[in-house]
């Protein structure tokens, strides 16, 4: 089976005198749904920015989408990027845009055709159920709506893979499974990767996951 | 309302500078009038013992523009009831003559004491009169206008450059987190700053519309125009063309260095 990332020895820290994750050794399959849980301060959001390029390795290995994540040049990261889904806790939208420019944000980069945009938008914008809010702003909008823009955005491009830092860490219970429905159908149906990190696994997953256990440094598969 | 005040405290920072340029321009413009209106004023005098030709006395000094000689018919009309014809005559001949010279611009004291002193050394001129005491005055009172200008103008220079770093400061907070979110999403870095760059053409175009705006109603309405007429200056205060380009220019320099500042300045946080 294809891996999407593969870790091997893998240390990362904020500081050269500094270590988060220590000598971390893993591998996520493609179309895989992968949790990382530990507890706060643990590493966990430390190791899912090293995925996407936002903090390098100290040593060892980092291959994220067959890209060796160490001595990326700018113009590898952006072409990775172009391939990635992230989710954030806080959603990090864009204020001064409307809904419908936010979700639009990665087919603008990648380059497509404004009216192919525009369908695209309007598709995902049904599919989380916002096609009445495309033009108002992140603010007018509340935590669970501005985090299924932020998931609508993530899967605007076709990913090959999506990285969920606390996606529900600030949402009540009904936005939380509209959240983990969502990131279920994109690994389901559209054969996502997905890695998400978390202090709570959900109970009810109706997919098969993978589950990683970062303490003290040290990351773990729980079997 | 607030993406509308930040563009509005940009704009005023342009503005400022662009006014106080305009207004240095002016002002630059009515003293080299001024100075032009007394150079034509202003003359010497000299006298000497045989009869000079303009073109000699050109040679003296490249200052001299021209030089004429004063006719000492108009004394000598004084004498005519008392002096026979013969002996006015003769008074006429052995009288020393008198030339008025003109310069090619009004000169600083320096100048002015260097060119008498060229002139006291041709042998046949004996007395140059200067009127240094009131040329003095009238150049220090220019030259102290003129600093005080400059002075004036550095100041205000120095202000708004203060506003404009605040204003930097205030444009790398709010681009950042956009191009942060952006990079995120993989965009290259003239797409993330492409915004920037539109905001800063705009602003630099809306602030040299408004001063460009405040200057040609200043010269529709003439009144300045006329004041300074009054005083025998007569500058272009405001040349429509070259000047609003020369002002559209500067704020589209400082704007897009600004922008070009943030943009270089930018680090994706970790």
């Amino acid at each position: 089976m294809d891996k999407v990332i593969i870790a091997e020895n893998l240390t990362l820290g904020y500081t050269p005198n500094e270590t988060i994750i220590n000598k971390a050794s893993f591998a996520i399959d493609a179309s895989s749904f992968v949790f990382i849980t530990g507890a706060s301060g643990s590493g966990k959001s430390t190791l899912l920015k090293s995925m996407y390029g936002a903090l390098r390795p100290q040593h060892g290995s980092l291959i994220t989408g067959g890209v060796e994540m160490r001595d990326i040049s700018t113009k590898k990261l952006n072409f990775l990027r172009r391939h990635l889904g992230i989710v954030f806790q806080d959603y990090k939208l864009i204020k001064e845009w409307t809904i419908e420019k936010n979700v639009m944000l990665p087919l603008i980069i990648s380059g497509y055709e404004k009216d192919i945009c525009e369908s695209q938008v309007e598709k995902l914008l049904a599919h989380v159920k916002l096609s009445h809010q495309a033009g108002k702003y992140p603010m007018e909008l509340s935590g669970g709506e501005q985090q299924r823009v932020a998931m609508a955005r993530a899967l605007a491009h076709n990913p090959i893979l999506i990285l969920a830092d606390e996606p529900t860490g600030n949402l009540d219970n009904y936005s939380s499974q509209v959240i983990w429905n969502l990131l279920e159908g994109a690994n389901q149906q559209l054969k996502t990767t997905v890695v998400v990190v978390t202090h709570h696994i959900p109970e009810q997953m109706s997919v098969d996951y993978k589950h990683f256990h970062i303490e003290y440094g040290n990351v773990y598969e729980v079997t | 309302m607030k993406s509308l005040k930040n563009h509005l405290s940009l704009i005023i920072a342009l503005a400022t500078i662009l006014f106080t340029l305009q207004i240095f321009t002016i002002v630059e413009r009515s003293l080299s009038s001024y100075e032009t209106h007394l150079s034509d004023d202003y003359s010497l005098i000299i006298v000497a013992s045989t009869a000079l030709e303009p073109k000699e006395i050109a040679g003296i000094d490249s200052m001299i523009a021209s030089s004429e000689a004063i006719s000492p018919d108009r004394i000598l009309d004084e004498f005519k009831e008392d002096l026979h014809g013969t002996n006015l005559e003769l008074l006429k001949t052995t009288l020393p003559k008198f030339y008025r010279i003109r310069l090619r611009h009004f000169p600083t004291p320096e100048e002015l004491s260097q060119l008498s002193g060229h002139l006291m050394k041709h042998p046949q001129i004996t007395r140059v009169e200067n009127f240094a005491k009131n040329h003095d005055m009238v150049y220090t009172l220019l030259y102290l206008f003129k600093n005080v200008i400059t002075v004036f103008a550095i100041a205000i220079f120095a202000v708004t450059a203060l506003l404009i770093v605040k204003e930097l400061r205030i444009w790398q907070f709010q681009h950042s987190e956009r191009m942060n979110i952006m990079a995120l999403f993989g965009a290259p870095v003239w797409l993330r700053s492409a915004v920037l760059y539109r905001l800063a053409i705009v602003d630099a175009l809306a602030a040299s519309l408004l001063v460009n705006g405040i200057f040609f109603a200043i010269i529709e309405n003439g009144w300045v125009a006329s004041q300074l007429e009054s005083i025998g200056i007569s500058a272009d205060l405001y040349r429509i063309t070259p000047d609003s380009l020369i002002l559209f220019a500067v704020a589209l320099g400082i704007s897009l260095i600004l922008a070009t500042l943030i943009v270089t300045g930018h680090r994706e946080e970790a």
